[in-house]
């Protein structure tokens, strides 16, 4: 696990080149603290900061082929390599080293781009090609592991963080008010668009190519479903509970392949649970845990974390997340997501990979991705019973549904079902919307852009849909049933560009923390796709599998839980506590002014009416976490940037030059 | 009647708008604008029992009474002239 960054150019001096290089790295110091490298000649300059968890004293990058035509710079994990290395070696490959990141090159020689789709991993990888002088760039196929990218006139920069990126004077630092409006309505921007004008994200599952001068950027692998009348085989329930099974043990276990020893993170939730249960049954690992308690009750999970913890027998590990800890931090979460949040929860996470690098971790396993692929969100359930409702629009009770599914919303239902109706109803019947599962979502996130500037709603186009229109569906989109049409969306939207980053890859590595995720295993992903729709959300029952999986190693108040959102505390983390003093100056209307992106009026009657203390709305909470992050995130790259140490003879840096 | 349309778009203004009030027109849909949210129905009756001494009942929050200000005030008359 690590971090990389690389410049291209046509022209330059080598001296200059390596100079900005020490600076990028220095950004990305806490990616990998351990070792540092580069690679320099005429034209490149490839950089890696590593943290070693693989062949520990041979892994220190960057590598070289055989005959050193090839160099490699690699962020993450290839856990299939040793099957991948056997391979190799029979055709012929020899090995210098023990690490993954060697067998990366020697199935680039074999391979090309197409090498990517025999790596089970998560990964950003940067290889030049000394001869060609060409550079390839590949991302996974999720987006686990970040890369970002700026082209100029002859020349490419490309980096772990955003941050990297800005290490040079010469690349521009503006908020994209485009950007800014997608992460306000889908809670991420639209890959390629980041939040900054100019800076690209390699998207995930994708490559990109710099051969003299040309840039090109293509997929490698996309997500697939089967649709229902292909999937649903009739094949019993039991072949693919068993066959999920081992599916998800194998993938657990290839997880724990490391040199430094692994923990999980317990949520408290279905998914983490079963991935420690594994850990412990399969494994001779002891096993520490690690897990987030809130102080606000509303938030807090630790009953079951500890129902867990004492089943699986586990060294349990507690991080206190209080409002004032959340507010506290908020700044510097910012700093590492280098994207607007609509939420807090992000600060939690970034105290929980603080506590477990305390406590000397450097990997952890999570349950991320099976609410996704296995459909465990609400957002699944709402739509089923809004295509429920459409068939017979005037019904009373088939809304009544929707009731079930919102606790929230449930005070609301009491008396004012007709209201309830109302929010639900909008555009009940578009049924060929391919986004339909998100209409509601995305129109209530927008209700935060009401606080934009003049000149911020002068880009803004008028709803979700006109974003989403100019980029294609993919290929089969019309052959996937409701269901895989739903997910979709969470899974390219929400899940890739807001949870593995702001809530993932950003908030874990900023401690030197790197996470492992079973249920994104590409084999568990490409088998989840494969199963009817009933093995996954029957009727109303979420995760059914999952749950069928788990129901023989896990206590019975786990499995049969309903699925919690995991959020936590935003109006009273900023508001009545002590350490968010900086809210005040960062919501000021001289700061909002500067930044030009809300309206400063707006945004300090809206400060009067949450400093009152009554409890403002959802929609309000996230218009709150959405401004304040934006703010954050202006003072701190756009209004001042301030460039770290960069890597000098105080560190372990390996040089090499072509 | 004057005056308890300019409280009502007052109230509007200041707590949903954030003072953003220029394009509010009092036949503006809450709904279809997203002015307002689930949680913002209950501050509204809230505002309009306390500030009309009006008693709103479960069966009356409905968009037909509650989802402009022309609506509002239209309700809040037809319960003021019930009342009398």
């Amino acid at each position: 696990m690590c971090g990389i960054a690389g410049i291209v150019e046509q022209a330059g001096d080598l001296a200059g080149r390596e100079g900005l290089l020490r600076s990028m790295l220095g950004m990305i110091r806490h990616r990998g603290p351990d070792q540092f490298g580069m690679f320099l000649d005429d034209h490149a300059a490839l950089g890696n900061a590593r943290l070693s968890i693989i062949d520990l004293g041979g892994g220190q990058q960057p590598i070289a082929n055989e005959d050193g035509s090839l160099w490699v710079v690699f962020n993450g994990e290839i856990f299939n390599y040793i099957e991948l290395r056997k391979e190799l070696e029979a055709k012929g490959h020899i090995f210098a080293t023990h690490s993954d990141t060697e067998v990366i090159l020697h199935a680039f020689e074999e391979d090309g781009p197409q090498c990517l789709n025999r790596f089970n991993g998560q990964f950003a990888i940067a290889i030049w090609d000394v001869r060609k002088k060409s550079l390839f760039l590949g991302r996974d196929r999720l987006g686990v592991r970040p890369v970002f990218y700026v082209q100029q006139p002859g020349r490419l920069l490309f980096g772990s963080e955003i941050k990297a990126l800005f290490a040079d004077p010469r690349v521009e630092r503006v908020i994209d008010p485009v950007g800014l409006e997608q992460v306000f309505t889908f809670w991420g921007a639209l890959a390629p668009r980041t939040i900054f004008r100019g800076v690209q994200e390699l998207p995930p599952g994708h490559y990109l190519t710099l051969e003299r001068g040309q840039v090109t950027v293509a997929p490698y692998w996309t997500i697939q479903f089967s649709g229902q009348a292909a999937a649903d085989t009739g094949r019993g329930e039991h072949d693919y509970v068993e066959q999920f099974r081992q599916l998800l043990i194998d993938a657990t276990q290839i997880r724990l392949r490391a040199d430094v020893p692994v923990g999980a993170y317990l949520s408290g939730g279905l998914d983490s649970s079963t991935i420690a249960a594994i850990i412990k049954r399969y494994t001779p690992n002891k096993l520490t845990t690690f897990s987030i308690a809130f102080n606000d009750s509303n938030y807090d999970e630790s009953e079951f974390q500890r129902t867990m913890a004492r089943h699986l027998g586990t060294d349990h590990q507690v991080v206190q997340a209080t409002h004032a800890e959340i507010g506290r931090v908020f700044p510097d979460v910012i700093w590492h997501t280098e994207a607007p949040v609509m939420r807090t929860s992000p600060a939690p996470m970034f105290l929980l990979s603080r506590l477990v690098h305390q406590s000397g971790y450097k990997v952890v396993l999570t349950g991320e991705g099976a609410d996704e692929f296995f459909c465990g969100y609400d957002i699944f359930k709402e739509a089923k019973v809004r295509r429920f409702w459409a068939r017979r629009p005037d019904s009373v009770w088939r809304p009544q549904l929707i009731e079930r599914l919102y606790q929230d919303i449930g005070r609301l239902s009491q008396s004012k079902g007709a209201f309830l109706t109302a929010f639900f109803k909008d555009r009940l019947t578009d049924l060929d919307c391919p986004w339909y599962s998100h209409l509601i979502r995305w129109r209530n996130n927008r209700r935060a852009c009401r606080f934009f500037s003049a000149d911020a709603k002068a880009t803004m186009l008028a709803s979700a849909d006109d974003h989403l229109r100019s980029i294609p569906l993919p290929k089969e989109f019309s052959k996937w049933n409701t269901l895989e049409r739903d997910q979709y969306w969470e899974i390219s939207v929400f899940l890739s560009q807001y949870l593995l980053s702001s809530q993932g890859d950003r908030v874990a590595m900023a401690h030197s923390v790197e996470g492992r995720y079973p249920f994104l295993d590409y084999r568990v992903v490409e088998f989840a796709n494969r199963l009817p729709a009933r093995m996954k959300l029957r009727v109303l029952r979420d995760k059914h599998i999952v749950r069928e999986v788990a129901k023989d190693w896990l206590p019975a108040e786990i499995t049969h839980r309903p699925k919690r959102p995991y959020r936590a505390p935003i109006q009273r983390s900023f508001f009545g506590v002590e350490g968010a003093d900086y809210v005040a100056e960062v919501l000021s209307e001289r700061a909002v002014r500067e930044a030009g992106l809300f309206e400063p009026a707006a945004v300090a009657q809206f400060v009067r009416r949450l400093s009152d203390g009554r409890p403002v709305g959802e929609t309000d909470e996230m218009a709150l976490a959405g401004i304040l992050s934006t703010q954050l995130l202006h003072a701190q790259f756009v209004k001042a940037f301030s460039c770290d140490r960069p890597i000098d003879e105080t560190d372990d840096v390996k040089v090499c030059r072509g | 009647m004057s005056d308890m349309r300019a409280k009502v778009r007052g109230y509007i203004i200041e707590n949903f708008l954030f003072g953003q009030g220029n394009d509010l027109q009092d036949n503006t849909s809450f709904l279809e604008q997203g002015i307002l949210d689930s949680t913002g129905v209950l501050e509204l009756v809230t505002f309009l029992e306390e500030t009309f001494s009006v008693k709103i009942e479960a069966d009356e929050t409905l968009p037909e009474n509650l989802d402009s200000i022309d609506s509002i005030c239209a309700f809040l008359e037809r319960k003021r002239k019930a009342a009398a």
